[in-house]
């Protein structure tokens, strides 16, 4: 009788304990989606700023000048300017904004979706004038996930991908150099992203030949499997020299992003 | 003459049972349509609920991200998630399913598989978990419906 209550107790303790951890059949089925799974430049930045006080206004960066033509790096560079439009919310610099919302139109009409985004500029400019920053947060996803449905319907997934890795890479180029330039391992934390990085590789590896085989993309392949190098580590901070480097490479492939039709 | 009489008899029978037959097709989808609910309805009222409830956090200064989940829930069949996180930040995971649903529960766990403690928040067919990661990296987002027929669920989440 005791064996029995002691196996039935068993049983028991194994099924809630099961319930306490995920199996890896249902971690590697787990669903992901671009427009929930991958993080913002937003939530970057957030996490950027509990670290302290950065200086955001040092970090914007001159609007690429170069008009491009190739879509993929249209679509690159698109992502590139969301990220600069958070970055000018956190900078509190309502011209700046005004300026991303100017430029990502531009692009978007490169790219044919900007029919799509036309009262969403207005309200981002609107919303600009009247600093109301918080709520722009929100429109700039928005205007992405916009973009995103536009591109999604127009069947061009593998642009979403790249959209939201100019976002990523550009964040990135932007956090890891202030943490280089300031480092603690509090602020250093917030940089390891393995699976954001794996994600991008795997999409990049998998993009029909026309789209990925072009000097760009295989720019910005080489970069991000170094960049999967540096961050691919057991220890979950980085170092000061790792943060060094990722801001190095982003900041290589981002260079390479708004050359002129590269 | 016969043959011809009996052939225009045929024809006129198989006629009618092909307008019968149109007839009872047409009855069976539009009572089909009219007694199954329309999916995306049903995703768009659960977001709605979802969004409701997160407004609550909205008002503690949460930013909510444009993206959602959703989809179909039923007991005894868990949905995962992957999302991605920031060490510093803190999130709410909010989860709302439809009517047919009585109890749904969120839960969240780490890039090993390993449950983690949050904030929880349950209300019959809406919960939601507050989480505030010390690593960045992968998480997992387990939904469950416990109580209910089966649903249509959203998920959104928000960030400060």
């Amino acid at each position: 009788m005791l064996s029995r209550l002691f196996i039935f107790a068993l049983l028991v303790c194994g099924s809630l304990l099961r319930g306490q951890e995920l199996t890896p059949e249902e971690m590697a089925t787990a669903a992901t989606g671009e427009s929930i799974s991958l993080p913002m430049p937003g939530e970057l930045f957030a996490a950027l700023g509990k670290q302290g006080k950065p200086d955001w206004s040092a970090m914007v960066r001159k609007t690429p000048a170069s008009t491009f033509t190739n879509r993929q790096q249209l679509a690159l560079n698109l992502g590139g300017l969301i990220a600069d439009g958070y970055l000018a919310v956190e900078a509190q610099d309502a011209q700046q904004v005004k300026n991303a919302a100017r430029d990502i139109k531009a692009l978007a009409k490169g790219l044919g979706v900007e029919q799509d985004l036309i009262n969403r500029g207005n309200s981002i400019v609107e919303f600009a004038e009247k600093a109301q920053w918080a709520t722009l947060r929100e429109e700039l996803e928005a205007a992405q996930n916009e973009v995103i449905t536009a591109m999604t319907a127009h069947q061009d997934q593998d642009l979403v991908t790249l959209v939201m890795l100019g976002g990523w890479l550009r964040g990135t180029e932007v956090v890891s150099t202030h943490i280089a330039a300031h480092y603690t391992e509090g602020a250093a934390r917030v940089l390891r992203q393995p699976a954001v990085v794996q994600h991008f590789v795997q999409k990049l590896a998998t993009m029909p030949k026309k789209i990925a085989d072009t000097p760009l993309l295989n720019v910005v392949r080489t970069g991000l499997a170094e960049i999967q190098k540096a961050t691919l580590k057991p220890a979950s901070i980085l170092s000061a020299e790792e943060v060094t480097m990722l801001s190095e490479l982003t900041k290589s492939v981002m260079n390479a992003i708004v050359l002129k039709d590269k | 003459m016969l043959v011809a009489r009996r052939s225009r008899h045929r024809a006129s029978s198989s006629a009618q049972r092909a307008t019968l037959l149109s007839l009872l097709l047409a009855l069976f989808t539009a009572t089909a349509l009219v007694a199954a609910p329309n999916l995306e309805d049903e995703r768009v009222a659960a977001r709605r609920s979802a969004l409701d409830l997160a407004g609550a956090w909205a008002n503690d200064g949460f930013l909510l991200r444009d993206g959602h989940w959703s989809g179909a829930l039923k007991i005894g069949a868990a949905k995962v998630l992957q999302v991605n996180l920031y060490a510093g930040n803190q999130y709410w995971f909010t989860l709302a399913a439809t009517s047919p649903a009585k109890k749904v529960a969120v839960s969240v766990f780490d890039s090993t598989g390993k449950h983690v403690a949050t904030e929880p928040y349950e209300a019959g067919a809406r919960a939601a978990a507050g989480f505030a990661p010390t690593l960045s990296g992968p998480y997992y987002l387990k939904i469950e419906q416990i109580e209910g027929e089966p649903s249509a669920f959203a998920l959104v989440y928000s960030y400060k």
